[in-house]
């Protein structure tokens, strides 16, 4: 299993759209993939599981990975949210 | 992050704030309540601290009986820096040594107008459901026929488009594509949508669909006891399934066991009535009505018929 921490720079937080970006970036891999905030655990490759969570700015959350492409899951998943300027 | 702090039970139970009110978001991380009432006659050893104390009409009398310079030392050793709360019921009169002390040490003193026993078993209630064990599942909550079923499976599998099957049938729909679910009484899990998507769906080409605006509040519900899993898979060839429904299979969530059913999911097998039957027949079997056990001795009963007959 690998997983990373993020701290969640941008003003809106992470907001309907950018969830939508990164649940369809999770759902390319075949790794059970996970994102952590404030204790709770959902699965990234849902949607509601992830907007439910009310991700704001400043917020440090956890993805982790785990299954034959967890590497790339979690390079890619860094990339998406560097690239909408989830976070830094 | 504390679950539960003193102000929700001043909320909660609409309290009266006497003192102490710098300390009412001290956290409680207990569900036993305390009644200290041999620390009030001197006896401080095992004093549980970190309790909520409760005052009834037994504690306070006796302490009217002490003289005052050790009421004023007994009530000041109740309140220690990590006592969330210390709660005067039955409306007393609060003893002024208190207030002074609480107010040193910021403990919250609040004051209820039931009676001690029952505030202390309400009190128990609230405090066991809020900080009881939780976990959040991938699944969907649905009550069909009153039967909470949640229902598991990889992303895609077509939770969501099932639900929404189920909805339109007529049953209930508690949570979307995450469930907390919380453990009561050991063996009790309770299941309810986070407070965002509550009434929420997502069918993917549709987007985001609220059930309650469109099929009524009778289509929603906000929590459910979780009877049963049923886990969609993608049918795999290699696999096999049950066929009988002899065995009972189950799904560990926190501590307790739940029956679980594992339901092959292929193009042109209608999951909703799949599902709905399974929640019927599992309420038949709780009832004592099981149908492959029935059949399963009547076929032993034919055979040993048959046996006899040979001879």
């Amino acid at each position: 299993m690998v997983e990373k921490q993020f701290k969640v720079i941008a003003e809106t937080g992470i907001h309907a759209r950018p969830a939508t970006l990164l649940v369809q970036t999770a759902s390319k891999f075949e790794s059970e993939i996970q994102l952590e905030y404030k204790g709770k655990k959902v699965n990234l490759k849902s949607i509601m599981g992830v907007m439910s969570l009310g991700i704001g700015q400043g917020a440090d959350i956890t993805i982790s990975a785990e299954g034959a492409d967890e590497e790339n899951a979690l390079q890619s998943l860094a990339e998406t949210m560097q690239k909408e300027g989830l976070t830094e | 992050m504390p679950k539960v702090r003193t102000k929700d039970i001043l909320d909660r139970f609409k309290l009266e704030l006497i003192s102490g009110e710098e300390g009412i978001n001290r956290p409680i991380t207990m569900t036993d309540i305390s009644r200290p009432g041999l620390e009030l006659a001197g006896f401080f050893d095992y004093y549980p601290a970190e309790r909520v104390q409760l005052l009834g009409k037994t504690e306070l009398t006796f302490i009217q009986k002490l003289d005052p310079e050790t009421r004023a030392d007994r009530l000041e050793r109740l309140c220690t820096d990590i006592t969330p709360v210390i709660i005067v019921t039955r409306d007393m009169p609060v003893p002024d040594e208190l207030i002074e002390a609480s107010e040193r040490e910021a403990v919250p003193v609040l004051r209820a107008k039931l009676k001690t026993t029952r505030f202390s078993s309400r009190l128990t209630n609230f405090l066991e459901t809020k900080l009881a064990p939780t976990t959040a599942v991938h699944g969907v909550l649905i009550d069909i026929y009153g039967v909470g079923v949640l229902i598991t499976g990889k992303s895609g599998v077509g939770k969501s488009e099932t639900a929404l099957e189920l909805v339109k049938r007529g049953h209930r729909l508690v949570a979307d594509d995450c469930v907390e679910i919380r453990q009561e009484d050991d063996d009790t899990l309770v299941g309810n949508s986070p407070e965002l998507i509550e009434h929420l769906l997502e069918i993917r080409g549709l987007g985001i669909i609220n059930v309650m605006t469109l099929f009524g509040a009778g289509a929603v519900r906000s929590f459910k006891k979780i009877s049963l899993v049923i886990n969609l898979e993608l049918w795999d060839q290699t696999k096999q399934y049950d066929r009988l429904g002899l065995d009972e299979e189950t799904m560990r969530i926190i501590d307790t066991s739940i029956p679980k059913l594992t339901v092959p999911v292929r193009p042109g097998r209608n999951l909703a009535v799949i599902i709905e039957v399974a929640a019927m027949n599992f309420r038949l079997k709780r009832m004592g009505v099981n149908a492959a056990e029935q059949f399963a001795s009547r076929l032993s009963d034919v055979i040993e018929d048959g046996d006899h007959e040979d001879r």
